[in-house]
C-alpha cells in the first residue's frame, strides 16, 4: 500500500450493516428532484436555435448544439468525392460494427469511418452484461415492464417492444458468433441481477462483458468486405436533393485533410457525450465521446429528445484520484455489495435504479456525511467484502477480475477494504428521436446506439444498451442497405453544406453575431494550459 | 502516463482509447534509469515514476488469418492451417513475461496447440487485445490472435446452445407473449405507466 493510500484507510469506521429505510415512490421523487443533476436548475441553458429550440438543456449540451462547423471559410465542396458507397457508418463501437455486418451481408457496398480505432468505444469499456429475459418466469413482457418503469414511464413503447421481444435472438446471434457468455452448471447462461429489475436477467462474460463482445466482433468487420478508415472522424453531414443526408466530411486526423464521402445512406452511430464532462463531473467515458453525431445531426435539422437527461453512474471510482471516473460495475451490488457513508452506516438500498441510487450518493456528500479524500472530494464507501461473506471467500475475484486487477494496481485490495465512489458521468440517456427502423427525421440518416434516444425513457437500466446496440444496430443496417438500394440516383452536383450555412446564419442572428464555439471538438483537452 | 504527456503539453491520439485498462490502444515500453531491463505496460493504468523513460507503441502489425467461425468444421486441426506458426513456439516465455494482463500466454499457446481450447478461454479472457506479446515473439506469432480464434471456436463450436436461450427462443417463435405485449401497447400513456408501475 502507498502511504496515501494507507493513511486514507487507516480511517475506514466500523460498517454497520443495518439495512437502510426503504423508499416510497414519493421518496423517491422528493430524493431525486432534490439531488440528481437533471432535475437542477444551475448549470442550464434554454437552446435559442434549431428543432429542439426551447429545451433546456445542459450548458455544455448547448455548447455543443448551438455551435459554428469545423469547416470554416470558403467551404468549397471538390469536383468529385473522395469515395462513393451505398452505405456509410459513423462510428466503430458496438452499434456501428453491427449496422456494418449486418448492411455488408445484403450486398451493398459499406465504409466505416470512426475517430479512433474500431471498437474504441464505451462499448469496449462495459462491464456489466446485456439485459435479456431468459430465466424462467420472465419474459420479454417483464422486461418491458422493468425498462419503462426505471425509464419512468417515458420510453418509447414501440422501441422498446422491439428491444424486448428481438433482444434473445440477438444473444443468439452474438452465442454463435463464439462469444463466451457465463454459463450455470447446466450450460444455461447465467443471469444475474441489475438495479430496478424485477428478475435476474443479466447475461454477461465476468466484468468483460463489452472486451469480449467488442474482440469478437471486430475481428468478424475486418473479416468482412467493410471498408474500415479509423482515425477519421466525420466533423460534417452532406446535403442531397429535398434536404436528404448525402454524405458525410471526414477528417483525416494523421494527414489533416478532408476526405469527402458521397453515401445513398448515412447511419449515426457516434456514440454519446461524457466526455464534455457536464457540470464537471468525472466520467466513465472512453476518449472519444464528445457527442459528434448529435452535432452534425441537430445542423441538419433532425429532432432530439430526453436530451437534457443523463445518467449518473452511482459507483465511479473517486479516490485514488488517477482513477476518478472509473466504473465499479453495478453487478457487484446485485451480487450484495453494500454501500456507507462517512459514519459506516447505509443509506439507500442499493438496488434502487441508477438514479436514485446516485442521488442518494450525492445527497450524502452535500450533508456532510461524504467521505473526504485527500484531493478535496467527497465519496461513499463501496464495500465488496460482504459479496465474499454471503457467497464464499473468492467470489469477489472470481466474477469481478477486472475490478481486483484494476483496482491492486493502484494499491487498494477490494476484497478487503472499501472502494471510495461518487457518481460518474457514464450515460447519455436521449438522443437523435428515432423509430423502430432506425430513422431519423432526416431522410437517408439513420442512427443507432447511445447517439439515439426515446428508448430508455430518462433513465436507463443496466443491460440495456448492449442490448440496444444489436438490436437496433441490426436494424439500422438492414434498413439502411434497403432505403440505399432505393434511392433514386443524383449526382455530386446536387450536395452540398447549405444546412450548415443555414444554420450559422440563424446563429448569428439570434445571437446577434456573438462569437459561438466550434464544434465537434472531437477530443477533450486535458493539457496543462501554461505547459 | 497518459496524465504525465498532457501535463507536458502533448496531444495524444494514438495510443489513446477507453482510458480504463481494457481497450488495449496504450501498449508501452519503458526503462528505469539505471535498469537496463526493458519494461512494458498500459500507459493508462501506469503512474509514472522519477527516471522512466517510455515510448507508446502505437500498434503493432500482426497478420490476421480470416475465417468464418460459423463455417469451421475441424478447428483444432484448421488453427494449423489459419495460424501455422502457433506449432513453432519455442518456449522461451518472453510473452507471458511482458503481458500487462498478467496472462499466462506461452501457455494458451500450447494448449491452442494440443485442441484444450477451453482452457486457452479460461486462460485469456482478461487480454486487451494490445499486441506486447506479438512484439517480444522470436517465433514471430501473434499469440493474442491465436486465443481469440481459440476462444471463439470454443464458443461456437464446442459449448452446447444453451438451453434457456434456445426456450425462450422457441416461445417468442410461437408468439408466446404477443397477446400481453399487444395489450401493454394498446393502452394510452398514462394507462401504460400505472400498469408498469409495481414490480410484479
Amino acid at each position: 500500500m502507498s502511504d496515501l493510500v494507507e493513511s486514507f484507510y487507516s480511517r475506514v469506521p466500523v460498517l454497520d450493516e443495518t439495512p437502510p429505510p426503504a423508499l416510497s415512490p414519493e421518496d423517491r421523487q422528493r430524493l431525486l428532484k432534490s439531488y440528481y443533476p437533471d432535475y437542477r436548475p444551475e448549470g442550464k441553458a434554454t437552446l435559442r436555435v434549431g428543432p429542439n429550440a426551447g429545451t433546456v438543456v445542459p450548458e455544455e449540451i448547448a455548447t455543443l448544439l448551438e455551435s459554428r462547423s469545423r469547416l470554416q471559410g470558403s467551404r468549397i465542396i471538390p469536383d468529385h468525392p473522395d469515395r462513393e458507397v451505398d452505405v456509410l457508418i459513423i462510428g466503430g463501437g458496438g452499434a456501428g460494427i453491427t449496422a456494418a455486418l449486418y448492411a455488408a451481408e445484403q450486398g451493398v457496398s459499406v465504409l466505416l469511418a470512426t475517430k479512433l480505432r474500431v471498437g474504441d468505444s464505451n462499448t469496449v469499456m462495459a462491464e456489466g452484461g446485456i439485459q435479456s429475459a431468459l430465466g424462467e418466469g420472465d419474459s420479454p413482457v417483464e422486461h418491458f415492464r422493468d425498462t419503462f418503469r426505471g425509464g419512468h414511464g417515458e420510453n418509447d413503447p414501440t422501441l422498446l417492444s422491439v428491444l424486448v421481444s428481438e433482444g434473445p435472438r440477438m444473444v443468439e446471434w452474438l452465442v454463435s458468433r463464439g462469444i463466451l457468455f457465463d454459463r450455470d452448471p447446466q450450460g444455461n447462461l447465467s443471469l444475474r441481477k441489475g438495479g430496478g429489475t424485477s428478475r435476474p436477467r443479466l447475461i454477461s462474460a465476468k466484468d468483460y462483458t463489452g472486451l469480449e463482445l467488442i474482440r469478437v466482433l471486430k475481428e468478424d468487420v475486418v473479416n468482412s468486405p467493410v471498408e474500415i478508415l479509423e482515425f477519421s472522424p466525420a466533423v460534417e453531414l452532406l446535403q442531397g436533393p429535398g434536404g436528404a443526408c448525402a454524405g458525410a466530411v471526414l477528417w483525416d486526423l494523421d494527414s489533416r485533410k478532408n476526405f469527402f464521402v458521397k453515401a445513398r445512406t448515412v447511419i449515426l452511430a457516434t456514440g454519446g457525450t461524457g466526455r464534455l464532462h457536464l457540470g464537471g463531473f468525472a466520467t466513465s467515458n472512453h476518449f472519444g465521446a464528445t457527442g459528434d453525431g448529435l452535432c452534425m445531426a441537430y445542423r441538419m435539422g433532425a429532432k432530439l429528445v430526453h436530451i437534457d437527461s443523463f445518467q449518473y453512474h452511482p459507483t465511479g471510482v473517486i479516490f485514488p484520484s488517477e482513477m476518478a471516473g472509473m466504473l465499479i460495475t453495478e453487478a457487484v451490488r446485485g451480487a450484495g455489495a453494500r454501500m456507507y457513508n462517512l459514519l459506516g452506516r447505509r443509506f439507500v438500498n442499493e438496488l434502487e435504479t441508477r438514479d436514485v441510487v446516485a442521488s442518494a450518493i450525492i445527497r450524502e456528500c452535500s450533508e456532510g456525511r461524504g467521505v473526504p479524500t485527500p484531493s478535496g472530494a467527497f465519496g461513499v464507501y463501496l464495500d465488496l467484502a460482504s459479496i465474499d461473506r454471503d457467497a464464499g471467500e473468492g467470489t469477489v475475484t472470481k466474477r469481478f477480475p477486472n475490478i481486483v486487477k484494476l483496482m491492486t494496481r493502484h494499491h487498494v485490495d477490494p476484497t478487503k477494504v472499501p472502494i471510495l465512489v461518487y457518481p460518474t458521468l457514464h450515460y447519455q440517456n436521449g438522443g437523435i428521436r428515432t423509430d423502430e427502423n432506425a430513422h431519423t427525421s432526416i431522410p437517408n440518416l439513420l442512427v443507432a446506439g447511445e447517439a439515439s434516444g426515446g428508448l430508455h425513457g430518462t433513465n436507463r437500466l443496466m443491460g440495456n444498451s448492449l442490448l440496444e446496440l444489436f438490436v437496433f444496430g441490426r436494424r439500422a443496417g438492414l434498413e439502411g442497405s434497403k432505403e440505399a438500394r432505393e434511392r433514386p440516383p443524383f449526382s455530386w452536383k446536387e450536395v452540398s453544406l447549405a444546412h450548415v450555412e443555414n444554420f450559422e446564419q440563424a446563429l448569428a442572428r439570434e445571437f446577434e453575431g456573438a462569437e459561438r464555439p466550434i464544434a465537434p471538438t472531437l477530443f477533450p483537452d486535458y493539457r496543462r494550459k501554461d505547459s | 502516463m497518459v496524465q504525465a504527456m498532457w501535463y507536458t503539453g502533448h496531444e495524444v491520439i494514438h495510443g489513446i482509447g477507453c482510458l480504463g485498462g481494457v481497450c488495449g490502444a496504450c501498449a508501452t515500453v519503458y526503462r528505469m534509469k539505471g535498469d537496463f531491463r526493458l519494461r512494458n505496460a498500459l500507459a493508462c493504468q501506469t503512474l509514472v515514476q522519477d527516471g522512466m523513460s517510455f515510448s507508446m507503441l502505437d500498434s503493432y502489425p500482426i497478420q490476421r488469418a480470416h475465417y468464418d467461425v460459423a463455417a469451421l468444421t475441424d478447428p483444432k486441426e484448421e488453427l494449423f492451417t489459419f495460424y501455422p506458426e502457433s506449432a513453432t513456439c519455442r518456449n522461451c516465455n518472453a510473452c507471458t513475461e511482458v503481458c500487462p494482463q498478467g496472462i499466462d500466454v506461452r501457455d494458451a499457446v500450447w494448449r491452442a496447440n494440443f485442441g484444450d481450447f477451453k482452457a486457452v478461454a479460461e486462460l485469456t479472457m482478461s487480454c486487451v487485445m494490445c499486441g506486447l506479446c506479438v512484439s517480444r515473439c522470436i517465433a514471430e506469432m501473434a499469440p493474442h490472435e491465436i486465443a481469440l480464434y481459440a476462444r471463439r471456436a470454443y464458443g461456437a463450436k464446442e459449448l452446447p446452445f444453451p438451453s434457456n436461450l434456445k426456450t425462450r427462443l422457441g416461445e417468442i417463435e410461437a408468439g408466446t407473449f404477443s397477446r400481453e405485449m399487444n395489450h401493454l401497447l394498446s393502452l394510452s400513456p398514462a394507462e401504460l405507466k400505472k400498469e408498469c408501475e409495481v414490480k410484479s
